[in-house]
């Protein structure tokens, strides 16, 4: 099937097979192999991508539910010459080790900020009427989507957690 | 370079750049997703088709037949190689179980066929139109029924040791703990699954793959698909996460490279998450019996620790005793590793195998000794410690041990006073709360390891090495290691790694591959600097490098005016290591609460304090610790491959089913390095910390969890059901 | 994944009778749950109808005072609703407790109430499995079964259903609206909607084919305190082991559900009379008809522990 996109800011055409999903999308037709594919069942957040301005997992995704999407993967928030605040934590504070999970946990920490700004409570909000802080909980609770087999969590918390406070 | 004696004073006791914490060199590419990993190498071969691997549906018989005509007549199939039409593949010196071929099954979800196609979709939905039919036969599948009468895992070595006369001294011991752990077959599950690209040009086969040994792996392939190792290339740059899962080449390199022939196009495969869990390996289940006898005052007079694990064809197994002769001292000790025959996947090398399984046993009885004994169970280690010898090989000389500091600073750091002694007294509201504490030891070795250092014209150095990163931050510290040797900056390195057409290094596993390597790096760049020297008349052994320079009675060199200069170097070790133990260090505190009404238990605090000689990369190597001390609490909170004795297989193969710890169950964790150097071990006195992270923390958990609710679980994992009856009742 | 032709729908009705008609057809609404068992060929539709187009997005008042939620609307939008986080807070909880911010963000409303098992069995096409292939029998019984059913169970299947939001709607008595093939619309009240396995363990809901989900409505709010406690072995992204949904009002009356441990959201109104006296007598009635292996048999005493906490929240 004919799909339109924008992904990182540019529009894209394809042509796909309807089992297309879009992570492989992604990673197979457009070459952007910034998003993993750690388990392709929604259950360790590698390929977690924006769109329209929310988190998903894009492997639990058909690429045709897309059309007209836009669409922020890793390769749009930052390059190795200039890093996103996100990314550049995550190099100061070691937030990973292999690095296989790491652009979705990226991903996923950019929207946890923004999903706490919006005020969208997580379960370990105690007061859902009241604000919502940043602590270290709420940080961990929201990230929980995201598995690090590395086990660099502890980090990756303080890196997010610099980007918060900056 | 031969080390053939205790290192003496050299360059790298006057660092500047090894020892300083320094991010990852790659850490850029890796933040960016630029970093390029197996599968995703678009570049590499052009005309890539897609595979997609068919696990066998039963765990132990025959195949009868496999219907592949619908499957071939599928849109976009190109070619599909089955086990019934090809001979079993060789085998390698590293791998038990068969990776393919023929019709016998030997586990659950060996690969039996590929299905190569045009696409990813095509090759996924061919392979679910062929049709198997097996003959089944039953296996052994559990392994306390398996237990008795199993043979030593091998004769004498490690697997059986008497010192002095352990049933006499455990009889007369007036304090003794006899209590029987058995800990879970349990899952790497590294995020990245196993992949490869495989092409071939004429009788080369090129693996473009996730592995941890890069020779290792180009031995394997030449032995498996019968071919001479020059026509073999490994490459793996980046690896996302290996953990002793990716050591040996796996059923993706070896169906990617039969399925690129079949097709002759390069074929790419990354196996589906829900068939790793069964066709890879896995750290095995065990079974430990810890005896330890004491004299009212805590001494040990008798410990003995014997294990079980299975596995099949009966090999190797989970040794949980590595650790127990080297901890603690007493007189009488017996040591006996057994394995039984299993018929469940293969068992094989994961993160610290023997001693992670080996740590929540012998850490856990030493507490329950300790609180036998009335004593403080740091003190109780303390007091037993070892100097000198290891205790349970007097002949062997311990190289260099700081535990004694490592719990000492720990306990002050951690707050230990703090601790209440009598279990599942205190409280915070809903919560009972508690505190553990476990040594840890895990064998710092080195092996040989070789690298090629490259000079340009304009004085930038570029390291290669097969040396892998799997996360460990290889990259960081050999650009450290070549930086300082050099007297260059660190942005005047690049690093290259994972390339068999490179010098052959450690590679990464068994905590060896930080020491081993960066000694391999420095001794070829003693060997470019020797060639400078050479180049422009002086003596480089006595000459300092700093800024680009030589210096030496006064004169000073450019070293980039040398030119162009490639030098090769390797590390090897002489046999005084023999006589020594290498080992590193640590004490692990945790801290815990548990719901008194629901039995969930949550990780508050976790600290360890590490003695692994001179630590090249702080920022990295804390990683290493932490990481380590992740997989532990997964060890000890969840982790439970679930065996279905019926049909052989590890039932929960995916993620889902499968928990390892997530953001939500890991605390901020402390990592506290003592400042020590091991001379023993190579010029750079470091030692390995991926492992030791991982030695000890899990019992320091149970210990807490204990000390919380004062109910002793000796199942691993310590999950609700195994307790929630022996909690105060909830009213 | 078999191959399938996709459509987008236009309207609700146009939606359902594509469904009805076309043989192999289902809806596609967030995909999470149906593009995971797709991959494993667990189901294997010829034609998907997606429903995003469709104007279930919303979250409304109702006349009587209660909320009506659109078929559409996401996990993550409906526990952030800032009416369901005053007035229906054991719904956000629920939600909250569920899977992560991803699928959150991306799982629908309607979706959610037709989340299939995670019964390791019925995800391994290896084994047999009486939900799969009606007939096979069950490789559960007899096998790995601690995260399985303890109550509503049968011979033929021990499967849970493994969400926590319809937990939550069962306590406050959500009611789910569809409309048909034919174009006319039904209300089926939650405590209807998923069935008990029985012979059919097949058939997991009361929904015909090609009858969409259009809106769950929420009835007036009931006060009271809002309680979801979901206990797992990890603390987070697990599925529950047990869960307990609860409203407590001050007399300690109350409504009370359990997840994770029965084919549907486990509530009996007998049971949560008895809830003034305290989590022994509710769940001792709640579970007198339960039927647990050796492996899952300590969910009761855990629901029994967990609701008992929760009766404290209440109280203190």
């Amino acid at each position: 099937m004919p799909l339109r996109m924008k992904i990182n800011g540019e529009a894209r055409e394809l042509e796909l097979d309807t089992r297309t999903t879009l992570l492989d999308a992604l990673r197979e037709h457009l070459q952007l192999t910034g998003t993993k594919k750690g388990c392709d069942h929604g259950q360790c957040g590698a390929c977690t991508v924006i769109v329209n301005g929310e988190r998903i997992n894009s492997c639990l995704s058909l690429a045709v539910q897309h059309e007209g999407d836009e669409i922020t993967t890793i390769e749009g928030l930052g390059t190795p010459g200039d890093l996103h605040p996100m990314q550049a934590a995550f190099v100061k504070h070691d937030g990973y080790q292999c690095g296989y999970c790491t652009p979705g946990q990226i991903c996923s920490a950019v929207s946890v900020l923004k999903e706490i700004r919006n005020g969208v409570p997580s379960h370990v909000t105690d007061d859902l009427a009241g604000d919502i802080g940043l602590s270290n909980i709420e940080l961990r609770e929201r990230m929980s989507g995201n598995i690090c087999r590395c086990g660099a969590y502890s980090n990756i918390a303080e890196a997010m957690t610099e980007v918060a406070e900056a | 370079m031969e080390f053939n004696a205790p290192a003496g004073q050299n360059l790298f006791d006057r660092a500047k750049i090894v020892g300083k914490s320094t991010p990852r060199i790659d850490g850029p590419l890796k933040v960016t997703g630029t970093a390029p990993y197996a599968a995703e190498r678009h570049g590499v071969a052009a005309n890539q088709a897609y595979g997609w691997i068919v696990g066998s549906a039963i765990a132990k018989g025959r195949i009868r037949s496999m219907d592949l005509d619908a499957a071939r007549r599928a849109p976009g199939v190109i070619a599909i190689v089955a086990a019934t039409e090809h001979e079993p593949v060789g085998t390698s010196d590293y791998n038990y179980a068969p990776l393919f071929g023929g019709n016998e099954v030997s586990h659950y979800h060996q690969a039996i066929a590929v299905v190569v196609a045009e696409t990813f979709e095509q090759a996924r939905s061919a392979a679910g139109l062929i049709g198997t039919e097996y003959d089944r036969v039953d296996g052994s599948f559990d392994l306390a029924s398996s237990k008795d009468g199993a043979p030593l895992a091998s004769e004498g070595g490690s697997d059986f040791a008497k010192l002095g006369k352990f049933e006499e001294a455990f009889a007369a011991a007036p304090v003794k703990v006899d209590e029987t752990y058995t800990t879970p077959d349990e899952s790497h599950a590294m995020m990245e699954p196993f992949a490869t690209i495989a092409a071939w040009d004429g009788p080369d086969l090129t693996l473009w793959t996730s592995n941890q040994m890069i020779h290792w792996g180009k031995q394997a392939m030449a032995s498996i698909l019968g071919m001479p190792e020059e026509n073999v290339r490994v490459d793996s740059p980046f690896i996302g996460g290996g953990f002793g899962g990716k050591l040996f080449v796996r059923a993706d390199a070896v169906m990617a490279a039969l399925g690129a022939k079949a097709a002759n196009r390069p074929v790419k495969i990354a196996m589906q998450r829900p068939l790793m869990f069964n066709n890879g390996t896995h750290r095995h289940a065990t079974i430990q019996r810890l005896r330890i006898g004491a004299e009212r005052d805590g001494r040990i007079t008798a410990i003995a620790h014997q294990n079980w694990s299975g596995n099949i064809t009966q090999k190797e197994g989970e040794n949980g005793t590595l650790q127990t002769p080297k901890l603690y001292a007493g007189a009488n000790r017996l040591i006996e590793n057994r394995i039984a025959q299993l018929d469940l996947p293969e068992g094989n090398a994961m993160r610290a195998p023997g001693e992670a399984a080996g740590h929540l046993a012998l850490e856990v009885a030493m507490d329950e000794l300790a609180e036998k004994l009335a004593m403080d169970p740091v003190e109780l280690r303390i007091l037993n410690d070892a100097s000198g010898t290891v205790p349970g090989d007097p002949d062997t000389k311990i190289s260099d041990r700081h535990l004694v500091r490592c719990l000492r600073e720990g306990a002050e750091r951690f707050g230990w006073s703090k601790r209440n002694a009598v279990p599942g007294q205190q409280r915070d509201g809903r919560w009972l709360t508690g505190m553990g504490v476990a040594a840890g030891y895990r064998a710092g070795p080195t092996t040989k390891s070789a690298a090629r250092v490259r000079m340009s014209a304009d004085g930038h150095v570029t390291v290669e090495t097969d040396m892998t990163d799997i996360g460990t931050g290889s990259y960081t510290i050999i650009a450290q290691t070549a930086a300082e040797t050099m007297g260059l900056p660190l942005e005047s390195v690049t690093v290259k790694l994972g390339d068999s057409s490179f010098p052959v290094s450690s590679g990464s596993g068994g905590q060896w591959g930080a020491a081993s390597s960066t000694a391999g790096v420095y001794a070829a760049c003693v060997n470019l600097r020797r060639m400078i020297g050479e180049k422009l008349n002086f003596d480089a052994d006595a000459a300092n490098f700093a800024d680009g320079r030589a210096t030496l009675d006064n004169q000073s060199w450019r070293i980039a005016d040398a030119g162009e200069l490639t030098a090769d170097g390797e590390m090897n070790y002489g046999d005084f290591k023999d006589g020594y133990d290498v080992g590193t260090y640590a004490g692990h505190f945790a801290e815990v609460r548990v719901d008194a009404y629901t039995g969930e238990t949550h990780v508050t605090r976790m600290l360890a304090v590490c003695d692994a000689g001179r630590i090249l990369n702080p920022l990295s190597a804390r990683s290493q610790v932490i990481g380590g001390m992740v997989m532990a609490a997964g060890a000890t909170l969840m982790e439970d491959l679930h065996v279905d004795k019926r049909f052989g297989f590890f039932v929960n193969h995916d993620l889902a089913g499968y928990e390892v710890p997530v953001h939500a169950d890991i605390p901020h964790q402390e990592c506290i390095f003592l400042d020590t150097l091991d001379p023993v071990i190579s010029p750079m006195k470091a030692k390995g910390v991926g492992e030791l992270g991982i030695c000890g923390p899990g019992a320091a958990v149970a210990n807490a969890i204990y000390n919380a609710i004062g109910v002793r679980v000796r199942e691993y994992p310590v999950t609700l059901d195994k307790y929630l009856d022996r909690l105060p009742p909830a009213a | 994944m078999r191959s399938f032709t996709y459509e987008r729908a236009r309207t609700p009705a146009e939606a359902a009778s594509a469904v009805a008609t076309m043989r192999g057809a289902k809806f596609l609404a967030g995909g999470t749950n149906l593009l995971d068992l797709m991959k494993l060929e667990i189901e294997a539709p010829s034609h998907l109808v997606d429903v995003q187009d469709l104007d279930f997005g919303e979250i409304a008042d109702t006349d009587d005072g209660g909320i009506r939620i659109g078929a559409m609307v996401s996990n993550t939008m409906l526990s952030a609703h800032p009416r369901v986080r005053r007035d229906y807070a054991v719904l956000t909880r629920a939600i909250q407790a569920g899977a992560s911010g991803q699928l959150r963000n991306k799982a629908t409303t309607a979706g959610n109430l037709l989340q299939r098992t995670r019964c390791s069995y019925f995800y391994d096409t290896n084994m047999p499995c009486n939900k799969r292939r009606p007939g096979d029998g069950c490789s559960a019984i007899g096998g790995s079964s601690r995260q399985l059913g303890v109550i509503g169970i049968s011979d033929s299947c021990i499967a849970t259903y493994p969400g926590d939001m319809a937990v939550a709607m069962r306590v406050l008595d959500a009611v789910v609206e569809t409309v048909t093939p034919d174009g006319s619309t039904r209300s089926i009240p939650i405590a209807d909607f998923h069935r008990l396995w029985g012979d059919t363990p097949q058939e997991e809901t009361v929904l015909e084919r090609g009858e969409l989900i259009t809106a769950v409505t929420l009835p007036r709010p009931r006060g009271g305190k809002h309680f979801y406690h979901k206990v797992r072995d990890r603390r987070s992204y697990a599925f529950a082991l047990v869960s307990v949904a609860a409203v407590i009002q001050d007399d300690q009356t109350g409504q009370v559900a359990f997840g994770g441990v029965a084919p549907k959201p486990w509530r009996v109104p007998e049971a949560e009379e008895l809830l003034p006296q305290g989590a022994a007598a509710v769940v001792s009635r709640a579970f007198a008809e339960a039927r647990p292996t050796d492996q899952n048999k300590f969910k009761i005493p855990l629901a029994e522990r967990t609701l008992a906490g929760i009766i404290a929240d209440a109280r203190s």
